[in-house]
C-alpha cells in the first residue's frame, strides 16, 4: 500500500461502522443472515461457497452451545496470491467491522484472526485498529447497548500454507500439528475447541460492511454478470504493472490484464496463465475473453479461485513452472496422507529430472498417473488435488515442452 | 517409567526469563488451554533467544505441564518455528512461482555467492542465515525477501548488496 491506513476516524466519517450502528438500531441477526444469503455472495478464499448458507449451518437456540466462534482465515500463502495482504494493511477496520458483522449473526463472543506470521505490516495495522475498536466502544462488552460482546484476538502462525485449509487452521489455533481433520463434522457444528465455528476468508468478511450499509440491490448491482459483488483481481509475473484491483465480477480476464495490468513486457508473448493463484487449471490466451466469473471460468476446466491471475510469458520455461509449483506443494504436504505425502515429493523429484536433462517419456507418463492418484477423492483433503490442477493442466497444454526437454535432454528455455 | 520421563525432562530444562514468562500469562488469558498457548510460548522464546533449543522447549512444557513430545511435534511442522541455532539476521527468501518466473534464482545464486552460504545455512560471521519460504504475498513487487521483520521488494543484485550492507552496518 502506498499510504496508511485510515484512522478510525476517518474509516468513520466515510460510511465506516454504519452496519453496526444499524444493528444497534435494532437489526436483528436474522435479519442479517437473510440479507447476506440474499445478496449472493460466495466466499473469497477459494472455494467459492456462498457465506449466508455456511452462516446457517451454524446450530443457534437455546440447546446449541453458549461459545461459538469467529476465525478468520488471513493465512494467505497461495503461491502468487496477494489480495488480503492488501485489505489488512490498507483497510484493517473494514475487516474488524465486517468481523463484528458475522459474529454478531452466528452468536459467537470470541473472534480470532489467524493472521500469517510473515505479515508483520498486517500485525501492525490489525493491532492498532482493534485498539481503536476498543477505545471506540465497537469491541468488547456490550458494544453499542446492543447486549453483544465481541473479543477479537490477533494470532500471528508459525508458517505453514496447510493452515489455510480450515480443519488445519483450527487444528493450529488450538496449538497442535495443522493436519486437516475428518469432516464431518464440520466446523460450523464442532470446530475450534468443539465449539460452532465460522471460518472465512479476509476478503469475504470485508464485503459483508458494504452489503449491509447500502444493501443487497447496490451489492447485485456492482457485479457484471452472474455473481454479485465485487472482487480483488491480481496479475503477477512479467506483465508491465503488476498490481491488485477491485473490480466488478464478469469483467473479462482481457481488461484485467491488458488494461489494469498493462499486458506483456515488451519482447515478451503471453503463453498461459494460472487464473487464480497455484491450484488452479492453466488457462491460454484463447481464455482471454472469458467473463472473470465462478461458472465461466469453470466451464473452461479451471477456477476463479483467489482471482489473483499468474502470467506465464513464452520466454519461461513451463515445464520450470510447473516443478515450481510441485516444490512448493510437496514440500508444504502435511504428511498426513499417503498419495500427498508420497506423490508429491516423486512428482517434484521427476520434475528435476526433467529440468536437468534426463526426462523420459516413462517419467511423463508417471506424471500423468499422478494426476489421478493425487486427485480429489484420493486424499484427506484438498492439498494434493490443487496440485494436480498446475500439474494436470499444464501436462495437456505444454505436452510440447516436455517432449523438448526429453528429446534435446535440456530445457530448450536455458540459453 | 512415564516419571522417570518427567523427570529427564525437568532436569534439562532452563530457567525461562521473567520476560517468557510474563508474555507467555498474557497468552494463557487468551487460549482456553495450555496447549493452544504452547505454540504461543514457543514462538515467545524465540523471540528472546533467536530459536527453540532443547532446553527451552522443555522448559515451556515444564511450565505449561504439556508433553515435550507433543510440543516436539508441534514445533517441528511448523516452518518458523527455528529448532536449530540462527544468525542475526534471518533471511526469508521467497522461491514461489510469481518470483521464479520474475528470475529469482538469479538474486539467490547472488546471495548465495556473496554470503557464502546456500539455503539452510547461516554466515560464518553469524550476521545471516538464508532460508526459502513460500510465497510470501507480495508477487506484484516479485522477486522479494524478507530479512527479520523487513520486507524488500523488486530485488535487483545491486538492492541486495545495499541491504546486506545495511544489516551490517546496523549490527557493527
Amino acid at each position: 500500500m502506498s499510504r496508511p491506513p485510515l484512522e478510525i476516524a476517518a474509516y468513520e466519517a466515510n460510511d465506516g461502522y454504519q452496519s453496526v450502528h444499524k444493528i444497534a438500531a435494532g437489526l436483528s441477526s436474522n435479519d442479517v443472515l437473510e440479507t447476506i444469503k440474499g445478496s449472493g455472495l460466495k466466499g473469497r478464499g477459494g472455494a467459492g461457497f456462498p457465506t449466508g448458507l455456511k452462516w446457517s449451518f451454524v446450530p443457534q437456540g437455546e440447546n446449541s452451545p453458549q461459545q461459538k466462534y469467529l476465525v478468520v482465515n488471513a493465512d494467505e500463502m497461495e503461491p502468487g496470491t496477494f489480495k488480503d495482504r492488501l485489505l489488512m494493511e490498507g483497510d484493517p477496520h473494514l475487516l474488524l467491522e465486517g468481523m463484528i458483522i458475522a459474529a454478531y449473526t452466528i452468536g459467537a463472543s470470541k473472534a480470532y484472526i489467524f493472521l500469517r506470521g510473515e505479515y508483520t505490516t498486517s500485525v501492525r495495522t490489525l493491532k492498532n485498529a482493534i485498539a481503536e475498536a476498543y477505545d471506540k466502544g465497537y469491541l468488547g462488552k456490550n458494544i453499542l447497548n446492543t447486549g453483544f460482546d465481541l473479543d477479537i484476538i490477533l494470532h500471528t502462525s508459525a508458517g505453514r500454507y496447510i493452515c489455510g485449509e480450515e480443519t488445519a487452521l483450527l487444528n493450529a489455533l488450538e496449538g497442535k500439528r495443522a493436519n486437516p481433520r475428518a469432516k464431518p463434522p464440520f466446523p460450523q457444528v464442532s470446530g475450534l475447541w468443539g465449539k460452532p465455528t465460522i471460518v472465512n476468508n479476509v476478503e469475504t468478511i470485508c464485503n459483508l460492511p458494504g452489503i449491509l450499509t447500502y444493501g443487497i440491490d447496490w451489492y447485485k448491482g456492482l457485479g457484471q454478470g452472474a455473481d454479485a459483488g465485487t472482487k480483488l483481481f491480481g496479475v503477477s509475473g512479467r506483465v508491465k504493472n503488476p498490481g491488485c484491483w477491485e473490480m466488478p465480477l464478469g469483467v473479462s480476464i482481457r481488461e484485467l490484464l491488458e488494461e489494469k495490468a498493462g499486458g506483456m513486457q515488451d519482447g515478451l508473448g503471453l503463453k498461459a496463465f494460472l487464473p487464480g493463484g497455484g491450484s488452479t487449471d492453466f488457462m491460454l490466451p484463447e481464455h482471454l475473453d472469458i467473463a472473470l466469473d465462478y461458472d465461466e471460468i469453470a466451464k473452461v476446466g479451471s477456477r476463479l479461485a483467489t482471482g489473483t491471475m499468474i502470467i506465464l510469458d513464452d520466454q519461461t520455461c513451463p515445464v520450470g513452472m510447473v516443478g515450481n509449483l510441485m516444490k512448493f506443494f510437496a514440500h508444504e504436504s502435511c504428511g498426513f496422507c499417503t498419495p500427498c505425502r508420497d506423490g508429491l515429493p516423486w512428482v517434484d523429484a521427476i520434475f528435476r529430472e526433467f529440468e536437468e536433462g534426463r526426462g523420459s517419456e516413462k517419467d511423463l507418463q508417471i506424471l500423468r498417473e499422478h494426476v489421478d492418484y493425487m486427485g480429489p477423492g484420493r486424499t484427506f483433503c484438498a492439498l494434493a488435488p490443487g496440485a494436480t490442477a498446475p500439474l494436470g493442466s499444464g501436462l495437456k497444454y505444454f505436452e510440447d515442452d516436455f517432449k523438448a526437454h526429453i528429446k534435446q535432454k535440456r530445457c530448450p528455455y536455458k540459453h | 517409567m512415564s516419571t522417570q520421563v518427567i523427570a529427564t525432562t525437568k532436569n534439562r530444562a532452563r530457567q525461562l526469563t521473567e520476560e517468557e514468562i510474563a508474555e507467555i500469562e498474557h497468552e494463557k488469558t487468551l487460549y482456553p488451554d495450555n496447549q493452544a498457548v504452547g505454540l504461543e510460548a514457543l514462538k515467545i522464546v524465540q523471540k528472546y533467544q533467536g530459536w527453540v533449543s532443547d532446553e527451552s522447549l522443555m522448559a515451556i512444557a515444564d511450565y505449561l505441564d504439556l508433553s515435550a513430545a507433543d510440543l516436539e511435534g508441534v514445533a517441528t511442522f511448523f516452518n518458523l518455528v527455528y529448532r536449530q541455532p540462527v544468525g542475526k539476521n534471518v533471511i526469508l527468501f521467497c522461491n514461489s512461482v510469481s518470483c521464479w518466473i520474475c528470475r529469482c534464482d538469479d538474486i539467490k545464486d547472488h546471495i548465495s555467492k556473496k554470503l557464502d552460504i546456500d539455503f539452510g545455512q547461516t554466515t560464518e560471521d553469524n550476521e545471516f542465515t538464508f532460508i526459502p519460504v513460500p510465497c510470501l504475498g507480495d508477487c506484484d513487487n516479485a522477486p522479494v525477501m524478507m530479512v527479520g521483520d523487513d520486507l524488500h521488494r523488486n530485488l535487483t543484485p545491486e538492492k541486495v548488496d545495499e541491504i546486506i550492507t545495511q544489516y551490517r552496518n546496523k549490527s557493527a
